[in-house]
C-alpha cells in the first residue's frame, strides 16, 4: 500500500470553514456563534470544560448531528459533500465485538480490502493481532484498531473525540506520538477534542478553547517538532491555556444555597 | 494446580455416584418386590422394552414421526417469530402496529387452544405442527425483538458513519448484535417444542412417542411408558446440545463462549 506512506509534502487535508455555527438542543444553546477557519493539514486541538460544546462541534463536523444554523464548508464546497473523506474516532473504540480485528478495520469496504487492512494494522503496530477477537485486546490496542479503521479510508479530515481519554498515561503518550507520526505522513487535517491541556499543546499546531459555546482562546503553538515533553515553552503555553480555563468558571457564581439544616457542613458540598 | 490422575478420575465420577446409586436402589426395590411393576418397572425392564422396540424397528418410526413434527413445527414457528421480531425490532411503525397484539396473544397459554385446534384441524398432523409452531414462535419473537432493541446504539452510529446502511448494516451489525439474544430464544423454543409435542401426542395421535406411551398405558406396559419418558428426556437433551453447539459457532467472538481462553486464535 503505497498510499499509506505518502510523503509529508503532499498535503491532502481538507481546509475547514465554519461560519456562524449555532447548535441548540431544545432551549439550551450549546454552540452560540462559532466562526472558524482551519487551513488544510493543520492539527487543531479543541479544549474546554466538560459540557462546553467541544464534542458537539465535532459531531456537527462529522455529520452525526445537524447544525441549528450556520455553515460547514470544506474549502468552498459543503462539508457534507466530503463525508467520504471525513472519519471520526470516538471516545470508546466502538469495535464490533463479533468481527475479527482485521474485519473491523475493513468495515464498510468492498472489493479486495484485506491487503490494505493489513497495511493499516501494520501502521498502528498491530499486524500480528489481525485474526483475534476485539475482546482480547487492551483499551489502547482497541483504540489503535479504531485508528487503523479510520486511516484505511485515507481521510482528509480526521476528527478525534477524546479517543485517548480512557487510556493510562503511558499508553496515551504512545498513542499521541502514533497519531502525530501518521498525521505527518498523510497530511490530513486533524481536529482533536480533549480535556487534557498538556496533551493539546504537546501535539497540536493550534489550540482552541471553547467556553460556553464560544471560542474563548485561539492559540498558535509555534514550536518545532518533535517536541520535547516537559519543555519550558510547552509548560508556559499550557499554563496560559489553563489560566484562561480556570479564571472563567463554568457558570456564573451562584449565591450560597440556603441550607435547611443548621448543622449541615457547608464545606462538604 | 495439578491434580493427580486418580483425583481427576474421582472428580469426573463424582456427579454420577448419586444417579447410579438411585438406579441401583430402584432395581433392588423392584426385584425384591417392594415396588409393584404396575407402579414402576425395573430399570432392566425398561432397557429390555427398548431393545425389543429397536429389534422390531417400531421405535424408529415413532421417533421419526415425532422428530418430523417437532422439526417442522419449530421451523415454521421459529421463522415467523424471527420475522416478526425483525419487523418490530427494526421499525418503529412495526413495533407500534404489531408488538402489543403479539404480546396479547403470547399471554394465552398455547396449550389452552388444544380443543379449538382439534376442532379446526381434527387430530391429524396439522394440529400438532400448528401447536408446536405456536409454542416456539413467542420465545423466538420476544428474544429477537429484545436483541435488536438492546444493540449498543454507539455501534450503530459508528457503522453508519463508516457508510453502512440498509441491508449491510443489518447483516454486519444488527443481526450479529442480536444473535446472543436470538439464541437464548432458540433454546427456550426448543424446550417449548418438546413440551408442546408431548402434550399434543399424548392427547391425540396414532403414531409418535406420545402415542407409544398412551398405547402402552392401555395395556399396563409401564416399562414402555417409562421408556417413552426417557426418550423424551434424551431428545430434549439432544436439542439442548444442538442449541449449545449453535451458540459455540455463532458466538465465537463472545468472551463467555470462548473455550480456549488466552490462546492465539
Amino acid at each position: 500500500m503505497s498510499n499509506l506512506q505518502q510523503p509529508a509534502n503532499l498535503l491532502r487535508g481538507i481546509p475547514v470553514k465554519v461560519r456562524n455555527l449555532k447548535k441548540a438542543f431544545g432551549a439550551r444553546e450549546v454552540l452560540k456563534d462559532i466562526d472558524l477557519h482551519i487551513p488544510a493539514g493543520q492539527f487543531v486541538a479543541v479544549v474546554g470544560r466538560s459540557g462546553c460544546g467541544k464534542s458537539t462541534l465535532l459531531r456537527l463536523l462529522a455529520g452525526l448531528d445537524k447544525p441549528t444554523s450556520g455553515q460547514l464548508l470544506a474549502g468552498s464546497a459543503a462539508l457534507s459533500d466530503a463525508r467520504e473523506d471525513t472519519r471520526l474516532m470516538f471516545q470508546e473504540a466502538r469495535l464490533l465485538p463479533w468481527k475479527k480485528v482485521i474485519d473491523n478495520v475493513g468495515l464498510g469496504l468492498s472489493g479486495d480490502w484485506r491487503p490494505k487492512a493489513h497495511a493499516a494494522l501494520e501502521a498502528v503496530g498491530l499486524a500480528e493481532r489481525a485474526d483475534e477477537w476485539p475482546a482480547g485486546l487492551s483499551g489502547g490496542q482497541k483504540q489503535r484498531v479504531a485508528l487503523a479503521r479510520a486511516l484505511i479510508h485515507q481521510p482528509r479530515l480526521l476528527l478525534l473525540d477524546e479517543p485517548l481519554g480512557a487510556l493510562d498515561a503511558l499508553t496515551r503518550i504512545e498513542m499521541q506520538q502514533l497519531i502525530e507520526r501518521l498525521w505527518q505522513q498523510h497530511g490530513f487535517t486533524v481536529l482533536l477534542v480533549t480535556h487534557d491541556v498538556s496533551e493539546a499543546v504537546a501535539i497540536a499546531d493550534r489550540v482552541l478553547l471553547i467556553e460556553e459555546g464560544e471560542i474563548g482562546l485561539d492559540l498558535l503553538v509555534d514550536l518545532p517538532r518533535p517536541r520535547a515533553r516537559g519543555s519550558y515553552r510547552l509548560a508556559a503555553l499550557e499554563t496560559e491555556v489553563l489560566n484562561r480555563v480556570l479564571s472563567i468558571p463554568g457558570s456564573p457564581p451562584e449565591p450560597e444555597p440556603f441550607s435547611p439544616l443548621p448543622t449541615q457542613l457547608r464545606w462538604a458540598n | 494446580m495439578s491434580l493427580s490422575s486418580t483425583e481427576r478420575l474421582t472428580h469426573r465420577l463424582a456427579p454420577w455416584v448419586l444417579p447410579v446409586l438411585l438406579l441401583a436402589i430402584w432395581q433392588l426395590a423392584v426385584s425384591a418386590g417392594w415396588l409393584s411393576t404396575r407402579i414402576l418397572p425395573a430399570p432392566s425392564a425398561v432397557i429390555e422394552a427398548g431393545v425389543n422396540l429397536v429389534r422390531s424397528g417400531e421405535i424408529w418410526t415413532h421417533l421419526a414421526i415425532s422428530g418430523w413434527r417437532a422439526g417442522v413445527g419449530f421451523a415454521i414457528g421459529g421463522s415467523i417469530g424471527l420475522a416478526l421480531g425483525f419487523i418490530t425490532g427494526l421499525s418503529k411503525w412495526g413495533e407500534r402496529l404489531l408488538d402489543s397484539s403479539v404480546q396479547m396473544i403470547r399471554n394465552v397459554p398455547h396449550l389452552a387452544l388444544i380443543p379449538l385446534v382439534i376442532l379446526w384441524f381434527g387430530i391429524d398432523e396439522t394440529a400438532k405442527v400448528f401447536l408446536v409452531a405456536l409454542g416456539t414462535l413467542f420465545p423466538i419473537y420476544l428474544n429477537t425483538y429484545h436483541g435488536i432493541r438492546n444493540i449498543d446504539p454507539a455501534l450503530v452510529e459508528m457503522s453508519r458513519s463508516y457508510g453502512l446502511s440498509g441491508f449491510r448494516l443489518f447483516w454486519h451489525v444488527i443481526l450479529p448484535g442480536a444473535m446472543p439474544s436470538i439464541l437464548v430464544g432458540v433454546r427456550f423454543a426448543l424446550g417449548f417444542m418438546w413440551l408442546t409435542l408431548i402434550v399434543a401426542e399424548t392427547i391425540s395421535a396414532s403414531s409418535g412417542i406420545g402415542y407409544l406411551a398412551m398405547n402402552a398405558r392401555e395395556f399396563l406396559q409401564t416399562d414402555v411408558v417409562v421408556l417413552a419418558i426417557v426418550l423424551y428426556a434424551v431428545l430434549g437433551k439432544l436439542a439442548d446440545l444442538a442449541a449449545r453447539g449453535l451458540e459455540r459457532v455463532c458466538l465465537r467472538w463472545h468472551p463467555a463462549y470462548q473455550v480456549h481462553k488466552g490462546g492465539a486464535a
